[in-house]
């Protein structure tokens, strides 16, 4: 396995792995036996690293979240499939490789797939736009989208994006108009949505594949309006204060369950995704075919029905004729 | 002759000649065009649709005025005005949220960013939606959302044609995944208003950008725009900063965007009203239903 890279707060417990790795080696060299110190410095290390995951700011999430071991889309679906056949293009000219799908088996149910895709190292990335999907990487999702429908294949959405592709080429091409027509149709979609942030969810570029019935959200995930950078620097005027502004916009999990946007926060291995790569695809996996299975008894009426309601519901705000009623999802 | 068409005239003959420091400042009596310096009555200027008569710049309007200028005389009934923005997040960044929704409240008259009714133009029964820069640049959090949504609702019910005037700089951020969430609500809210068949304009104003273009500003059956409007999806800045790309001539403007296919047309203010007209009427034509019965 690769060197994995450490992030600023996994600091403390490289000094308790080293340590571990020190007496190993002196054990070999030397046939003493150390197995009981051993055993209490690994459980110390479970503890700590649980302690610091459980403690983990929402700019510290954002770190993990974005983590380049993190698992990416590809990841999941080859653990969670039996089958999986990547279909490529939007049928009007490009085929976004920063938004993939395709269709798939698991176990007797056929589904199809799509998710923004980052790359693991800076070649990769290049190739991938950094997970920035174009107007493209919509259309195709959408046309995967329509296929599904057509069929009757429930759709499996996994969202992993800084945010939408920002550039001369996108405009021109109408990422507004490519994401916004996504965000209608998939309100006419007769088949189950499952939607999960399982990295992170960056604007209008993640909701562009993200009206569901179920949206899900790993621990560690993120799901934000706009960038911290970005709110950091338009509301403080300093970018620095991205740390504050990711406080401030309430993008974990736990707090988009409380505001009722996510449905369903899904722990985490200890160290995160990135530390236990399969474990976390079980997760996902036992959790998607529960939800599955929870929507598959809805009629296509009630289903749309309750996908309408489920964001009809969303907002804040104050009924000045009636001023203690806050109306809330 | 009036004293307009003589500034209109001399304005014609001598159009850069003047400067715009020995001219009269805005002064309630007077306007400047911000664009070519030309100065007139501010009455001539509403006259005229807040368009200056010498360079044709649309002068940025309030939602009062463009009320005015789309819903025929006294037609306008107004919806939901009890809504108002709350503080779901306790948000605080240089200046509380809670601050700037009073200020922006006091110094508009307005509770949130969107005005929404049921009128009449032209005689044709409208759904009409008008977004209000002023607000907090027009950005659309909760109340924009469920006020939007609840028109196009209102809409749907009564086989209405739904106008949307978009000025915004995209979603409010100081309501965080609520504001996001609400480009979904208004989407969807749409999507029910196409099903049943019934015709939706949204009219783009400068400035257009951000989540309100990723969703209701680009889901007309007929999109039109503003002359010169900023629309786009990601801001100048960001695109230039980041990305160290190069903006081509003219970016992000009505007239690229109808370049690249994604506007209809691009509709002079002054001519707006009747051009809508024409619009509504034609879709009702041939048994069409996208018109309700008066």
């Amino acid at each position: 396995m690769a060197r994995r890279a450490l992030l600023d707060f996994e600091k403390p417990l490289v000094e308790l792995e080293e340590q571990i790795e020190q007496i190993r080696q002196l054990a070999r060299d030397s046939e003493v036996d150390v197995s009981q110190q051993l055993l209490q410095l690994e459980t110390l290390a479970t503890r700590r690293r649980q302690e610091i995951f459980d403690a983990l700011s929402p700019a510290q999430k954002i770190q993990v979240a974005r983590h380049p071991q993190r698992p990416s889309t590809l990841d999941y679906i080859q653990v969670i499939t039996d089958e999986f056949i990547e279909l490529h293009g939007d049928r009007r000219g490009s085929d976004d490789q920063a938004l993939v799908g395709g269709i798939g088996r698991i176990g007797e149910q056929g589904v199809v797939l799509l998710g923004h895709q980052k790359g693991r190292d800076t070649r990769e990335n290049v190739a991938r736009n950094f997970g920035m999907a174009s107007p493209g990487g919509y259309r195709k999702a959408l046309r995967l989208m329509e296929h599904a429908d057509k069929f009757r294949l429930p759709i499996l959405s996994f969202i992993d994006t800084p945010g939408a592709y920002a550039g001369v080429l996108a405009e021109e091409q109408g990422q507004g108009e490519a994401i916004a027509v996504n965000l209608r149709e998939m309100f006419r979609l007769r088949v189950p949505i499952l939607a999960t942030v399982i990295g992170e969810g960056g604007s209008g570029g993640a909701l562009g594949i993200g009206v569901a019935d179920r949206l899900l959200m790993f621990e560690h995930s993120v799901y934000t309006v706009a960038s911290p950078e970005a709110c950091a620097s338009i509301l403080w005027r300093d970018a620095a204060k991205a740390p504050v502004a990711a406080d401030a916009l309430k993008i974990t999990g736990a707090d988009l369950l409380k505001l009722g946007i996510v449905d369903r926060v899904l722990a985490e291995p200890s160290g995160g995704n990135h530390a236990a790569p399969l474990q976390a695809a079980e997760t996902l996996k036992t959790a998607l075919l529960e939800e599955l299975t929870g929507l598959r008894s809805l009629s296509e009426e009630q289903l749309l029905e309750q996908r309408y309601a489920k964001y009809r519901a969303m907002g804040r705000f104050l009924d000045c004729v009636s001023p203690e009623s806050t109306l809330s999802s | 002759m009036s004293l307009f068409d003589w500034f209109a005239d001399r304005h014609k003959t001598a159009p850069v000649a003047r400067n715009p420091q020995e001219l009269p400042a805005d002064d309630g009596l007077w306007s400047k065009c911000p664009e070519c310096g030309l100065v007139v009555y501010r009455k001539d200027l509403l006259a005229n649709a807040s368009v200056c008569k010498g360079c044709g710049h649309h002068q940025r309007i309030d939602s009062e005025e463009r009320i005015r200028l789309i819903a025929d005389p006294g037609s306008f009934e107004p919806m939901d005005t009890e809504l108002a923005p709350t503080d779901p997040l306790a948000f605080k960044d240089r200046r509380s949220y809670a601050d700037r929704i009073r200020d922006s409240q006091q110094s508009t008259g307005l509770r949130d960013a969107v005005v929404t009714g049921i009128c009449r133009s032209s005689g044709q029964p409208l759904a009409l939606g008008v977004m209000d820069f002023r607000f907090m640049g027009g950005s659309m959090g909760s109340v924009v959302g469920e006020k939007l949504t609840r028109l196009i609702e209102a809409a749907t019910a009564r086989r209405y044609p739904v106008l949307i005037v978009c000025a915004s700089g995209g979603a409010r951020m100081q309501e965080g995944m609520l504001s996001l969430m609400q480009m979904a609500k208004i989407s969807g809210a749409l999507q029910r208003h196409q099903q049943a068949g019934l015709l939706y304009i949204p009219l783009l104003t400068h400035p257009t950008t951000g989540g309100v273009t990723a969703s209701f500003a680009m889901l007309g059956d007929l999109i039109l725009a503003e002359p010169k409007a900023l629309i786009g999806f990601a801001g100048r800045r960001v695109i230039e900063q980041t990305l160290r790309e190069k903006l081509p001539e003219g970016f992000q403007t009505a007239e690229y965007l109808q370049d690249h296919g994604f506007v209809d047309a691009i509709i002079n203010r002054t001519q707006f009203k009747s051009t809508l007209a024409t619009l509504l009427h034609i879709h009702k034509l041939n048994g069409n239903a996208a018109i309700g019965n008066p």
